[in-house]
């Protein structure tokens, strides 16, 4: 019962969150002059009559609070508006570019957990072998990759030449996964790559600190001493106390991710939410822009939560207070 | 300003009554209490002038609170302490500060009492920098004038706390407490993190100083033995009370609170058919906890004499000296107005030997048997 | 008694026996140098950071000897026949020339100075206020806690593109504008670090002690809490330089960053995108630049952390043990050294005597 009022007050908080970050983004471009707004909407050469039209059209010059109250209406009713530039409603945008975001960052975060776990797993059990130090500069250079470099690096070196010699496996844009399997992994495996190598670097040396950490500890050399096998130790008693850091920065990077992710899918070209979000930064488009920032809060907010209720599950000093 | 009434001009410092209790909260936004440590239940006690008054009990008795609110680093919750007349249980942060320069506190782990990231000079300097006393080279001078006084070389004045033993950073604290030459230092059990051959040298610091400067002591401890070394007047705490107290001598030589003789007869004894023949009183149970204490004597579910009044009534801190027949006359400083019959309450650190027990232990009986006829009583059918 | 004690005293134990009398304390800050300095890779590091930072201040010198203008394109020799540009060492570009015919190399160099100051600014501004926030929020605990930690916490979960974006937008891409947003991400998380911190040195007794000598609350701070923090500061500063920097290039990429024609690595390399094919120098030398930058940076935040940790007084002292006793079986031919000996003076380096 204490699960479902911690759930209770935590949706609350986050909603109080989202609405917060709305408002927030919402009066941010308040700032900006009407009628900047309504010539890039409707181009340089627009004649003050074409401005004058587009500002009455999206109404843009009724006074600021009367336009938040229409917002917030709308916003309780599901509605997130429409795009100031085409016209089409927000939601259906959003869920239209919605699939390669999450193809992008389910498949990414996959692969960086098992590299990165895996790999951090192994050197903390083979500390200071080869495998250890060789990784160990992986690490340090996966670091220091900036996600679009990665990206560049992939496309000029490995897709381009692949391509014009005629291996078309991999591709830019994007091919859902209704496409077959095929044209879904060439699109993706890239982009998964570029978004994955800085996590996995993360991971890695975060799970072989820990690992390293806790093996360490006593009771590992009591179980050693009962006479476990290694796996076992290594796994059952020393990975289940590594896991829990791991899964903090798991709940932090899903909140960041969002920044990844619109580098990345503009990078390649994705037409994911991020770079239609982008794209709508430069052309003022308010709607979109506000639609793209509660979607990232409501799915920071959630994967907080989530994340939260696996930490108290995994770690059972962690009660839920 | 509240002032006691102090007919008593050797009364440094008194606590009339005090109280601490620590809320203990539940819940995760909008955090209730659920319960209260009664860490300190209702204490009063004297020092004296030039005297050191030693606080025994375990772990979880409340004398490191206890020693806290006397410091004034903990405010209670109710009660008074007076410090040499002046009431400072309620001032402010600021009007306590020129008061602080009167009570300085030694710490008992030498390790983490002192910044690891600063050099000792600074340290032992701090009280003068605080209180703005003295800069620059007379700062220096002063510093230096205190490690020699402590036993330590001044020439180390720029060495970071790292660099010195275990004997040598208690030193240290104790220089640092010096500086400004208090009234009382509150000792929290300084010596109990040493290795027992540099215990003795500590000590010995201690008392040379307090000859030279005529400081008063707060000596808290747990080991019965260094106490007894130290103390003019001992308390000893259970669970936020006070059971007894006594001139250092009379309580070892007549202990009258069961958990006293307990107490004394499991401290280790330096000649092995003293201890042979010693009774050894095992206690039963665990110390019970702070927050929910039991009823009436809180001793009452471990003691071997205890009866049926104990768990109800709290037995009241007076002097029980009619049970007792001196065997050589009283000894010296007890006053005859004590001896005046039962159930005078005294102040511990005072000159009576006052305990908090229905059935207090007379000289000659043994807890041993009291035990086993408490045994037997309760196999009668009533 | 921890293990920081023993390293301590062994060392200043063989010191202490070298030179006699009045002996300064070593600081912690002597001898993190010391061990900083027996760590290679860490010394590259730093040679690195060090070559980078002169070559980003005299760039205008280098662009004199090379007479190549940072922003001026050179449509003759720049370029071939076909537009397009050119190679390293050719025509006297010694990394090639960009899309309109400019010198790579000189941009380059202009663009680690854009790079550098945003990374070293909004580091040192940021550890300032995250400290000083940090330790405000850690020490007074109470409403004032709440509040500044839940404000971190925000700071912290909001997604700092989004934000990026907007600001630049309704501000218009400008230096400044980068150097705020990027310290105002960055503060959060040193904050939150500090404030971790805080709270568990405020519960030492030493800051207890200060307390019972009347010390008020900002003497506390200052004296007691922050020397105890200025180490993992440090360590945490120097890891954020290279983030300062990658979110610098990230934001000129996307165009909200730096515009052409100032040169930023970032807007070079959004722009060599179009280029893969024709021009390889293009996409290679800046983005090596910007590897290479954050990798030295990296390594020296990472070195420094262990220089921190006495905990590797024993491995160099082992590694130092080991490169000894191999060249002392060099030495003396097949004989192999005895290895008693060799681990036996370590042993007696890391117990030493307690004064």
């Amino acid at each position: 019962m204490a699960i479902v009022g911690y759930l209770i007050r935590r949706l609350l908080t986050g909603l109080v969150v989202v609405w917060l970050v709305a408002t927030l983004t919402f009066f941010l471009f308040f700032t900006r002059p009407v009628e900047t707004v309504a010539r890039n909407l409707a181009g340089h050469a627009a004649t003050p009559q074409i401005i004058n039209e587009v500002i009455a059209n999206l109404g843009l010059n009724q006074p600021i609070m009367t336009q938040y109250w229409h917002f917030l209406n709308n916003l309780v009713h599901g509605n997130l508006g429409y795009s100031y530039y085409t016209g089409e409603s927000v939601d259906t945008m959003l869920r239209q570019d919605l699939p390669p975001t999450i193809s992008l960052v389910l498949g990414g975060m996959i692969l960086w957990l098992i590299v990165g776990l895996s790999v951090g797993i192994i050197s903390a059990t083979r500390a200071r072998s080869v495998f250890d130090r060789v990784s160990s500069v992986g690490v340090l250079v996966g670091l220091s990759m900036p996600a679009f470099v990665v990206g560049e690096l992939l496309i000029g070196f490995v897709f381009q030449p692949l391509y014009s010699h005629g291996f078309h496996f991999f591709n830019t844009g994007y091919a859902g996964i209704t496409s077959g399997p095929g044209p879904f992994f060439g699109h993706m495996i890239l982009p998964w790559i570029t978004l994955a190598t800085i996590q996995a670097a993360v991971y890695t040396r975060l799970s072989r600190g820990q690992l390293l950490e806790t093996l360490g500890e006593d009771y590992i050399r009591t179980a050693r001493a009962k006479g476990l096998s290694e796996r076992r130790v290594v796994f059952r008693h020393g990975v289940r106390a590594a896991l829990t850091p791991v899964l903090s920065q798991l709940g932090v990077d899903l909140g960041q991710l969002l920044g990844g992710v619109v580098v990345v899918e503009t990078v390649y070209g994705l037409g994911g939410i991020g770079q239609i979000s982008v794209e709508a930064v430069f052309q003022d488009n308010l709607p979109v822009i506000i639609g793209f920032v509660i979607l990232a809060a409501i799915f920071v907010v959630v994967a907080n939560i989530v994340v939260d209720l696996l930490y108290a599950a995994l770690d059972p000093r962690v009660r839920i207070t | 300003m509240a002032t006691a009434n102090d007919t008593d001009g050797d009364v440094l410092v008194r606590v009339e009554n005090a109280v601490k209790y620590f809320p203990v909260k539940a819940g995760g936004f909008l955090r209730h209490t659920v319960g209260q440590v009664h860490a300190v239940d209702d204490v009063s006690l004297v020092i004296e002038r030039g005297k050191t008054l030693g606080l025994v009990g375990e772990t979880g008795s409340g004398k490191s609170t206890l020693a806290r609110c006397v410091a004034g680093l903990i405010p209670v919750t109710s009660g008074k302490v007076y410090l040499n007349g002046t009431e400072i249980t309620q001032l402010s942060r600021r009007a306590m500060r020129p008061l602080r320069r009167e009570v300085q506190m030694i710490f008992q782990d030498p390790y983490s009492s002192l910044n690891p990231r600063r050099r000792v000079g600074a340290i032992i300097g701090d009280p003068f920098a605080i209180h703005k006393t003295a800069t620059g080279a007379e700062r220096k001078r002063m510093v230096q004038e205190l490690m020699e006084r402590v036993g330590l070389n001044p020439e180390h004045f720029n060495r970071f706390p790292a660099e010195f033993s275990g004997g040598q950073r208690q030193r240290i604290g104790v220089a640092r407490a010096l500086a400004l030459r208090p009234k009382l230092i509150i000792c929290d059990e300084p010596v109990s993190a040493l290795d027992v051959s540099i215990q003795a040298q500590v000590l010995n610091l201690l008392s040379d100083l307090q000859a030279e400067y005529g400081l008063s002591y707060l000596f808290i401890a747990h080991d019965l033995e260094v106490v007894r070394h130290v103390s003019d007047k001992v308390a000893v705490m259970y669970l936020g009370r006070i059971g007894e107290a006594a001139p250092a001598d009379s309580l070892y030589s007549q202990p009258r609170h069961p958990y006293t003789v307990a107490l004394l007869s499991a401290a280790p004894a330096a000649d092995p058919d003293a201890a042979a023949a010693r009774q050894r009183i095992i206690l039963t149970g665990d110390v019970p906890s702070p927050i929910d204490p039991p009823a009436g004597c809180r001793f009452h579910p471990r003691c071997p004499k205890a009866q049926e009044i104990c768990g109800r009534v709290e037995p009241p801190l007076v002097t029980h000296d009619d049970l007792d027949v001196p065997k050589a006359g009283p000894p010296a400083g007890w006053q005859s107005a004590d001896a005046a019959g039962p159930g005078v309450p005294g102040i511990p650190g005072g000159e009576a030997h006052v305990t908090a027990c229905h059935f207090p232990v007379v000289s000659g009986e043994t807890l041993a048997s009291a035990r086993t006829a408490a045994i037997a009583a309760e196999r009668e059918p009533a | 008694m921890s293990v920081t004690e023993l390293e301590f005293d062994a060392h200043l134990a063989e010191e202490g026996q070298a030179s006699g009398g009045p002996v300064q304390g070593r600081t912690q800050w002597q001898l993190t140098w010391r061990r900083l300095r027996s760590d290679r890779v860490s010394m590259i590091a730093l040679a690195v950071i060090v070559i980078m930072v002169l070559l980003a201040i005299f760039a205008p010198a280098i662009a004199g000897l090379t007479h190549h203008a940072v922003d001026t394109a050179y449509p003759v020799n720049g370029e071939n026949e076909d537009g397009n540009p050119v190679g390293p060492g050719v025509n006297g570009f010694l990394l090639g020339t960009d899309s309109t015919g400019r010198d790579l190399l000189v941009r380059v160099l202009y663009g680690a100075r854009i790079s550098l100051f945003v990374g070293v600014v909004t580091t040192l501004i940021a550890t300032v206020l995250g400290v000083a926030v940090g330790l405000i929020a850690g020490y007074f605990g109470g409403i004032i806690d709440t509040v500044l930690a839940r404000f971190t916490d925000a700071v912290l979960a909001f997604p700092y593109i989004v934000l990026a974006l907007a600001l630049a937008v309704v501000f218009g891409p400008s230096l400044t504008i980068i150097l705020v947003m990027i310290t105002f991400f960055s503060w959060a998380g040193i904050a939150r670090i500090v404030r971790g911190q805080t709270l568990s040195i405020k519960e030492k007794e030493y800051v207890e002690a200060a307390r019972s000598l009347g010390a008020g609350p900002f003497r506390i701070m200052f004296f007691d809490i922050l020397p105890n923090l200025l180490a993992p500061v440090l360590v945490i500063g120097t890891l954020y330089i290279p983030n300062a920097v990658v979110f610098e290039s990230t934001l000129s990429y996307l165009g909200l960053g730096v515009q052409p024609p100032t040169p930023s690595w970032g807007n070079m390399l959004s722009d060599a995108q179009n280029f893969y094919q024709v021009a390889w120098w293009y996409l290679v030398f800046p983005a090596a630049a910007l590897l290479i930058t954050t990798l030295a940076f990296n390594l020296l935040g990472d070195g420094i952390r262990d220089a921190m940790d006495p905990r590797t007084e024993k491995l160099i002292a082992a590694r130092r043990m080991r490169r000894r006793q191999t060249r002392r079986s060099a030495n003396k031919g097949n004989k192999q050294a005895p290895s008693g000996l060799a681990v036996g003076g370590a042993a007696t380096a890391d117990t030493g005597t307690k004064g």
